[in-house]
């Protein structure tokens, strides 16, 4: 069965690259499937409705088309990213430097782990207390 | 989604896996979400959910004039009745293609999409260009797709939102007389249910 998603990615707008489909996997890379998973997790849990949540993508994705980028959906998910964390800080959940600090000692920790081994927080050499 | 990760970029974080990994542990540590519970929905929409139960639906609506007829009165309940349902599908309208008339899906301010019968949406779908001209001209969209509805055939582009998600039903194809619903679902693909093709002999596996 052939399909025309490769014709797609050129002719659904002129000039405007799509990222393709072919019937695979819906995420490009797992931290995208991670991360939807959390939305939906927090929705299940109250913690955002769902019509907060479209209203924050969308924000979020205007702004990036406004400024140029997510023309072509490459980027839904680090704007995904993005509206998630400004509804956590918007909710009094999480602020921006914790988010960064904890993203740097996982980083820190990811290379501070043997190959072969699963990446834990635990890892991170500077990791000296638990976020708050 | 673990344990089989054994390859170079196994002990690196890009910038964007680290931010997640640092909202994920935010969130656990706060008690907001569980990391079970986490992997259970990427289980389940990534594999289990897919676009297959939307099939059932379809071929279901198919066989069964009474299900039809509920499914279109209310398409969340008939939806449940086959055990479909949750988040993101809380309201869930079925649309009818007639000879008269195809349905085109499409969420214009962020992805609105009935996840737990059409599984996660296709990286296209996401794309502003894809929303912005499914609502200008979808009978270009159409053609993209290798679509090319009848004359006269009008088409009802429907645009999601975050309390009511779409799933259109076909009509059913012409030489599949006598068929089971499960040859049935058989043909239905994703894009049919959004609009973006048609169901055909051609294509059962």
């Amino acid at each position: 069965m052939s399909r025309p998603d490769a014709e797609l990615a050129t002719s659904l707008a002129a000039g405007t690259p799509i990222p393709r489909d072919a019937e695979g996997p819906v995420f490009a890379e797992p931290w995208q499937a991670q991360a939807f998973a959390l939305v939906v997790a927090l929705q299940g849990k109250g913690v955002f409705s769902a019509d907060e949540w479209a209203q924050a993508l969308g924000a979020e994705i205007a702004e990036a088309v406004a400024n140029g980028g997510c023309r072509d959906g490459s980027d839904y998910y680090e704007r995904w990213c993005e509206a998630l964390e400004h509804l956590l800080i918007a909710k009094g959940l999480a602020s921006h430097d914790g988010v960064d600090a904890l993203a740097s000692s996982w980083a820190r920790a990811a290379e501070a782990t043997p190959h072969g081994s699963s990446i834990r927080l635990e890892n991170d050499p500077q990791r000296r207390t638990t976020t708050g | 989604m673990s344990g089989h990760h054994d390859h170079d970029h196994d002990n690196h974080l890009s910038p964007i896996e680290a931010r997640v990994k640092a909202l994920e542990t935010l969130l656990v540590e706060k008690g907001y979400v569980d990391p079970a519970a986490l992997d259970a929905i990427v289980d389940t929409y990534e594999t289990k959910i897919g676009p297959r139960n939307g099939a059932r639906v379809v071929a279901k609506a198919w066989t069964d004039p009474e299900f039809a007829a509920r499914l279109k009165a209310d398409g969340t309940a008939a939806v449940a009745e086959l055990g479909y349902g949750g988040r993101g599908g809380e309201h869930i309208v079925a649309a009818f293609n007639t000879a008269e008339e195809h349905n085109l899906i499409c969420c214009t301010l962020c992805s609105c999409y009935p996840w737990p019968v059409l599984g996660l949406p296709p990286v296209w779908y996401k794309s502003p260009p894809y929303r912005a001209k499914a609502v200008l001209d979808p009978r270009g969209v159409l053609a993209d797709f290798g679509v090319t509805l009848p004359e006269g055939q009008t088409i009802r582009v429907w645009d999601s939102t975050a309390e009511t998600r779409f799933i259109v039903i076909p009509m059913r194809p012409a030489g599949t007389e006598g068929w089971s619903e499960e040859q049935l679902a058989g043909i239905v693909t994703r894009d049919s249910m959004i609009g973006t093709g048609l169901p055909s002999v051609e294509s059962r596996r």
